[in-house]
């Protein structure tokens, strides 16, 4: 039979424009974060004093921790795209694991933060926060909710990848020929990254 | 840039970058817990554009990709200050 013998389906993989595909995403994330970062700059020129009142609120040491957790992540799962180029196979798994247990902290912490707030009944549309806020905290309490949240949101996501690329490493289907999904995994977690460092300053640190 | 190897980045550069980044980090929670009113909010961006920089750079791999795809990653970032600088001409300047 002809048809007997497999045809052979031609390989397309190219990291190059896996890497293009990946940057275009990027530029679309950075969009949808971007035009939250607008609306936070025009309410907090509109509402000047509302939003340092309300930013008083905010834990800065838990933020801090936060910026800590995220960049040392960033700088682990930087350091697997290095190790699975050097053939290192499996200290690129240890690198990627890491970076999700490092996730998992940020997380955690995240929980507690958002917790204290709740407990303070501060969360959107509380009484609290209805009966005896102004207009400009309100404002200011519902972008970090939805800031903060949406970017928890990419820290989940980027993990849930994360376990695909330690997968793909460990069949042997993310390898030094192949490295896209790792790369790209990596790529997407410095976005997320990048997002926090502007998101810290913003809510934590200016009062 | 030579497309036939592959650049492999050294572990110690992605330290050295995590050991700037946390000191540009401390730096910015000590510059912003003085009292510099309105100077406060340009100094913690100034900071976090610095932050943003050493991240695209080195942990993104810019740095060693091809120039297209730093010029297009430069483009659409300019751009995007661009659109944040028009809109808040518009609420400076609005009657």
């Amino acid at each position: 039979m002809e048809h007997a013998h497999h045809v052979e389906h031609p390989d397309m993989y190219d990291e190059e424009s896996s890497k293009i595909g990946m940057w275009f995403f990027i530029f679309t994330e950075l969009l949808l974060f971007g035009a939250l970062f607008v609306v936070y700059a025009v309410y907090r020129y509109m509402n000047p004093d509302a939003f340092h009142l309300a930013a008083e609120e905010l834990n800065t040491t838990i933020g801090t921790i936060n910026t800590i957790i995220l960049l040392v992540s960033s700088m682990t799962i930087a350091m697997a795209t290095t190790a699975l180029r050097k053939g290192q196979n499996n200290v690129a798994v240890a690198l990627v694991v890491v970076t999700f247990l490092i996730g998992l902290a940020f997380l955690v912490n995240k929980y507690f933060e958002w917790g204290v707030k709740f407990s303070h009944g501060i969360w959107p549309g509380s009484e609290h926060m209805l009966n005896e806020m102004s207009q400009g905290e309100i404002l200011f309490f519902g972008l970090y909710f939805v800031m903060t949240g949406l970017h928890a949101l990419h820290i989940i996501v980027g993990m849930a990848i994360m376990a695909f690329a330690i997968r793909g490493l460990i069949r042997g289907k993310v390898k030094i020929e192949r490295p896209s999904l790792l790369d790209n995994c990596g790529l997407y977690w410095h976005l997320v990254d990048l997002i926090w460092i502007f998101l810290f300053p913003l809510f934590y640190l200016i009062h | 840039m030579s497309g036939d190897k592959p650049h492999i980045v050294p572990y110690r550069v992605y330290f050295i970058i995590l050991i700037a980044l946390l000191i540009l980090t401390f730096s910015s929670v000590g510059i912003t817990s003085i009292e510099l009113a309105e100077y406060t909010v340009a100094a913690a961006l100034l900071f976090a554009v610095v932050k943003s920089y050493l991240v695209l750079t080195y942990f993104m791999h810019l740095k060693y990709d091809k120039p297209y795809i730093k010029i297009m990653v430069g483009f659409v970032f300019a751009i995007f200050f661009v659109v944040i600088i028009i809109t808040f001409l518009d609420y400076l300047y609005r009657v």
